[in-house]
């Protein structure tokens, strides 16, 4: 064999890739993934292989036999399906009434019908053939008779032939699964017993797969489908089977024409009844078919189930709004009350504070009194001006804060000197500061 | 007379077709086939004898006297052999000698001897075989100037072990050696094989052998030469004579138009003209494009002449050439296939001559599918040949054999083999980075087998990963676009002009993509090669041994060692 050249390219190894002489065996070739058939022995490559296989390894004829029967036959001998005790009284049948022969019959593939395949036909057709033909009657000393073996053919002409076998299989009663009755419905199996009805009706679909009619466990999906279908049918029966025979003399045109006139209008009434047939059946199936019934409980209950849930959505959105509102408008008020209180405390506070520095500021006017002005003795009338213009200055320059702070450490000083320099000291921070200027102080210059 | 047995050098051989209606025989030249034209220079000769006086003729001699003397003539008489009287279908007998039940067997009753007085014999099947074949290995004899001693003979694939056997002692009688028999479908695909031109593929077969009273369909699987056949049917209603019956009827109205009320298929002489020139004008329509048709004194001592032309034919042959191509299909379908898994359409039989089948054929393949029959093809073999040149080609192979060696390497030890049902292969990497298998061995592969491809390395080399992988084809169906809706399509109309080409424009369009796709399957390995060379190729083979266990040899196109390993069974 030559060798083949490829044009898309291997992939790389993946990263990180490891195998034991860079082999990795993974899976096998299983005694399933392979099947025993029978090469011919012909051709140059077949004498190599036999040369090959014979000098390997010698068979016992066991070894032999057993290769045989394991081989897969592709030959099939067994007629075993088309087999039909044959009515005595079809025997009997004239070829001239083909029309109204029931062909299936004849050649004994009546539990076939419209399912036989061509294949089936044919080898039926065969094997009443090697049972019929009149030139073996002959032979075996009976008189001539070959009406029977024309039904043969005449069957087989028009079974083999795709249009006319349609033609039949149009009009082929036998194949035909009636609609339940009432009373075969009462018992029950109304799933098996429609089921084959649409089966069989299913055989003149133009459109496959045709839906199957299924069962108390087919979902919602399956069944609107199956009726979808059913009520959209399209179908290929046709009726000129049944047609009446046109005079086919040239003589009677107008005798002709009107047979043909006839059988047309014939046709189209009898498509338009089959129609109408269909459809009855499918109301009658679909009216007591209790799965409709339960997929429209269900929906009707999932329906009310919306409704509901969606009444129960509106009330508790009502109720929540509700809820927010009055919680909106407690939280409102409540927020008022604070601030009304706050506003109280702040007031408290803001004179609690005031009083503090009323307070505070006496402690300092105090202290420098106390310390009778940093003098000895009675202190001039401008001594105590400078000093208590100096303690005026500064306490305007601070807060109620500094004004604590200084004040806690005027408080409880005794010692001139030390109360100067408390104050002295502050000044200069002001001074520090830039809030005071040493210009500006009289009594506590640094 | 027991089975002649010539010693290996003292053989002369040739291959022998044997068919219900037609015979050939052919030898080899320079390895080269050729069917050889009997005393009358007819290549298919008839498979009918004939006594006249005494006097026996065969071949279209005999045929021509299905005329004057039917009940003397014998035709149709090779599917009756190794067969008994309740199995068999006497059809085509009707217009000369019938077939009788002779203890169990089936005979015709002949007037063979000249003499007044002489009662006629009852010649079984076997005999009228042998007298046949014998006829068949003098006419080679006279053209090779050698006594031809053995013989390749073709038969059906439906041919029981009691057919083969009756065949093979009804030779021995003519005193020829049947070296082989080998199936029919088989021989025509060796005789397109042999020829200096072929390669040999792995490829899908199918072979139509339609002939005058039977068609038999095989599909082939050709793996490395060898061949194993998948499926096959055998069809006794769409043939040759379903063809005659057809041209047989036509006429036959053709004639009652201007003789009203003269049926000439009633009366069993005009009905034997009616046949043989129905199938002169059936040949002649093969070739040209009308026919004539005439006969003297057709019935009631009124002349007939007429014409038809092709397309007429055609026409009321509709029927029967749509069941050829169903046939085909069918067999397809059994051999679990698919039209696209088929690479190749053997037309093998006389029938297969006629274009119209050979062109419904080709209407349901892919144009992949190469269409081997003379109106579709320059370099077709005639297929009325093939069987002949097939078995000739194996005659010349195996003349050297020992007969033991014959029986022992035709034996089912050797040709019942495992065949791998997925095919074996490599994963490669498409342009859009999706993994993409690449078949070694195909599916329907008798083992031991060994494959080799050659696949390039990523493009810039390095390392490189060979996936060895099961893969399996699906038929992938892509329905058509939706059309766009009405204005395109009203300017359609428009520029189409003429409604008939709309219509048909329409069609194709309408028309889904079938196409087959590799699906990868289990892996079996993995190989890892180093270093590739940028732009460099890896070879990978692959051996499925005996034993269903894989042996996978990969390296780098001419670089030394490579990677090696085996999966055990
Ligand atoms: N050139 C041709 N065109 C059409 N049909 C042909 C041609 N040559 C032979 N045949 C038909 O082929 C049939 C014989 O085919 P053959 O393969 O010899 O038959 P069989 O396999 O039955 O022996 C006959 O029906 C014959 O009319």
């Amino acid at each position: 064999m030559a060798t083949v050249t490829v044009s898309l390219p291997l992939p790389s190894l993946p990263e990180g890739w490891l195998a034991e002489k860079d082999f990795k065996p993974i899976g096998k070739i299983t005694k399933d993934g392979a099947i025993a058939r029978t090469i011919e022995p012909i051709g140059p490559h077949f004498l190599a292989h036999a040369r090959r296989a014979r000098h390997k390894r010698t068979f016992s004829e066991d070894d032999r036999i057993q290769a045989q029967e394991r081989a897969k036959n592709v030959e099939e001998n067994d007629d075993g399906d088309i087999s039909e005790t044959e009515d005595p009284m079809m025997l009997q049948r004239e070829a001239k009434d083909w029309k109204t022969q029931d062909h299936y019959k004849v050649l004994g593939l009546s539990k076939y019908r419209w399912k036989a395949t061509e294949e089936q036909i044919k080898r039926a057709h065969r094997k009443k053939v090697l049972k019929h033909h009149p030139d073996k009657k002959a032979a075996a000393g009976r008189t001539e008779d070959d009406q029977f073996f024309k039904c043969i053919q005449k069957a087989t002409e028009v079974l083999l032939d795709p249009v006319k076998r349609r033609q039949f299989d149009s009009v082929d009663e036998e194949a035909d699964v009636e609609p339940p009755t009432k009373k075969q419905l009462q018992k029950g199996n109304f799933y098996k017993l429609w089921g084959s009805v649409f089966k069989s009706e299913g055989r003149f679909s133009k459109n496959h797969p045709v839906p199957t009619f299924g069962d108390d466990k087919s979902t919602k999906e399956d069944v609107e489908n199956f009726y979808n279908f059913w009520y959209n049918f399209d179908s290929w029966r046709t009726f000129e089977y049944l047609d009446e025979d046109v005079p086919d003399d040239n003589e009677n045109r107008d005798q002709k024409r009107h047979v043909e006139r006839k059988n047309a209008n014939a046709r189209k009434k009898k498509k338009a009844e089959d129609n109408a047939r269909l459809r009855k059946m499918l109301d009658d199936c679909s009216a007591g078919d209790e799965r409709i019934k339960r997929f429209r409980q269900e929906a009707n209950a999932a329906k009310n189930k919306k409704k509901l849930e969606r009444e129960a959505a509106e009330k508790k959105a009502a109720e929540d709004a509700k809820a927010k509102k009055e919680a909106e408008e407690k939280a409102a008020k409540e927020a008022e009350e604070k601030a009304k209180l706050d506003r109280e405390a702040g007031k408290k506070a803001k004179e609690a504070a005031k009083n503090a520095v009323k307070k505070n500021k006496r402690v300092l006017r105090g202290s420098v009194k106390d310390a009778n002005y940093f003098v000895s003795g009675d202190a001039s009338p401008a001594t105590i001006d400078a000093v208590l213009g100096d303690v005026e200055l500064i306490q305007a320059k601070i807060d109620p804060d500094e004004i604590a702070a200084l004040a806690g450490k005027l408080n409880g000083l005794k010692v001139a000197d030390e109360i100067k320099t408390v104050w002295t000291e502050e000044a200069q921070r002001l001074v520090g500061a830039g809030k005071v200027k040493e210009a500006e102080l009289k009594a506590f210059k640094a | 007379m027991s089975a002649p047995k010539p010693a290996p050098g003292d053989r002369t051989v040739i291959g022998i077709t044997f068919g219900n209606s037609n015979s050939s025989i052919a030898c080899t030249n320079d390895d080269k086939a050729e069917v050889i034209a009997n005393e009358d220079g007819d290549r298919q000769i008839p498979t009918i004898l004939s006594y006249v006086d005494g006097e026996e003729y065969y071949g279209q001699q005999a045929k021509n006297f299905l005329v004057r003397n039917p009940k003397n003539t014998v035709a149709y008489f090779r599917d009756f052999l190794g067969k008994d009287f309740k199995s068999i279908d006497p059809t085509h007998n009707h217009a000369s000698a019938h077939p009788e039940d002779a203890n169990d067997t089936v005979a015709f009753t002949l007037k063979d001897k000249a003499g007044e007085d002489d009662a006629p014999s009852t010649l079984s099947v076997a005999e009228i075989s042998t007298r046949y074949l014998r006829r068949l290995v003098t006419s080679a004899s006279e053209y090779l100037g050698k006594k031809v001693t053995s013989a390749v003979i073709t038969v059906p694939t439906n041919f029981t072990d009691k057919q083969k056997a009756a065949l093979i002692a009804a030779a021995a009688d003519a005193n020829l050696e049947v070296l082989q028999l080998v199936s029919e479908p088989v021989a025509a695909v060796l005789a397109y094989d042999a020829r200096p031109e072929a390669e040999i593929k792995d490829k899908i077969v199918v072979v139509a052998d339609l002939g005058g009273t039977r068609s038999d369909v095989a599909v082939v699987a050709s793996r490395g030469g060898m061949y194993t056949i998948l499926a096959t049917a055998h069809d006794y209603e769409f043939a040759g004579a379903a063809l005659d019956k057809i041209l047989v009827d036509h006429f036959a109205k053709e004639f009652m138009k201007r003789n009203a009320g003269v049926d000439p298929r009633e009366n069993a002489r005009s009905l034997a003209k009616l046949k043989l020139e129905s199938e002169s004008a059936k040949k002649a329509l093969s070739i040209g494009a009308n026919a004539s048709f005439s006969v003297e004194s057709m019935a009631e001592g009124i002349d007939f002449a007429s014409t038809i032309n092709r397309l007429r034919y055609e026409t009321i042959g509709r029927t029967v050439f749509e069941g050829f191509t169903r046939l085909v299909e069918s067999v397809i379908k059994k051999a679990g296939l698919d039209v696209l898994d088929v690479d190749e359409v053997i037309l093998s039989g006389g029938t297969s001559h006629t274009p119209r089948i050979a062109a419904n054929l080709k209407a349901i393949f892919p144009g992949s599918t190469t269409i081997l029959a003379p109106s579709t093809s320059a370099t077709a073999i005639n297929p009325s040949e093939l069987q002949a040149r097939g078995a000739a080609l194996q005659a010349s192979l195996i003349q050297e054999y020992e007969s033991e060696d014959i029986d022992q390497s035709t034996h089912a030890a050797v040709t019942t083999v495992p065949h791998i049902t997925n095919a074996i292969g490599a994963v490669s990497v498409s342009e859009s980075g999706e993994e993409v298998f690449v078949p070694i061995v195909p599916p329907e592969t008798a083992v031991p087998a060994r494959r080799t491809v050659i696949v390039p390395a990523p493009k810039n080399g390095g390392d490189v990963l060979v996936k060895i992988v099961e893969g399996n084809t699906h038929i992938k169906v892509t329905k058509p676009e939706p059309k766009a809706n009405g204005d395109s399509k009203a300017a359609k109309v428009e520029d189409a002009g003429d409604s008939d080409s709309d219509f048909s424009d329409d069609e194709e369009e309408e028309e889904e993509k079938r196409e087959k796709v590799w699906k990868i399957g289990a892996t079996l390995a993995e190989a890892g090669i180093r270093g590739v060379k940028a732009g460099s190729k890896v070879e990978v083979s692959i051996n499925v041994n005996a034993d269903l266990s894989v042996t996978v040899t990969t390296r780098e196109v001419g670089a030394k060692g490579g990677v090696r390993g085996t999966l055990s069974a």
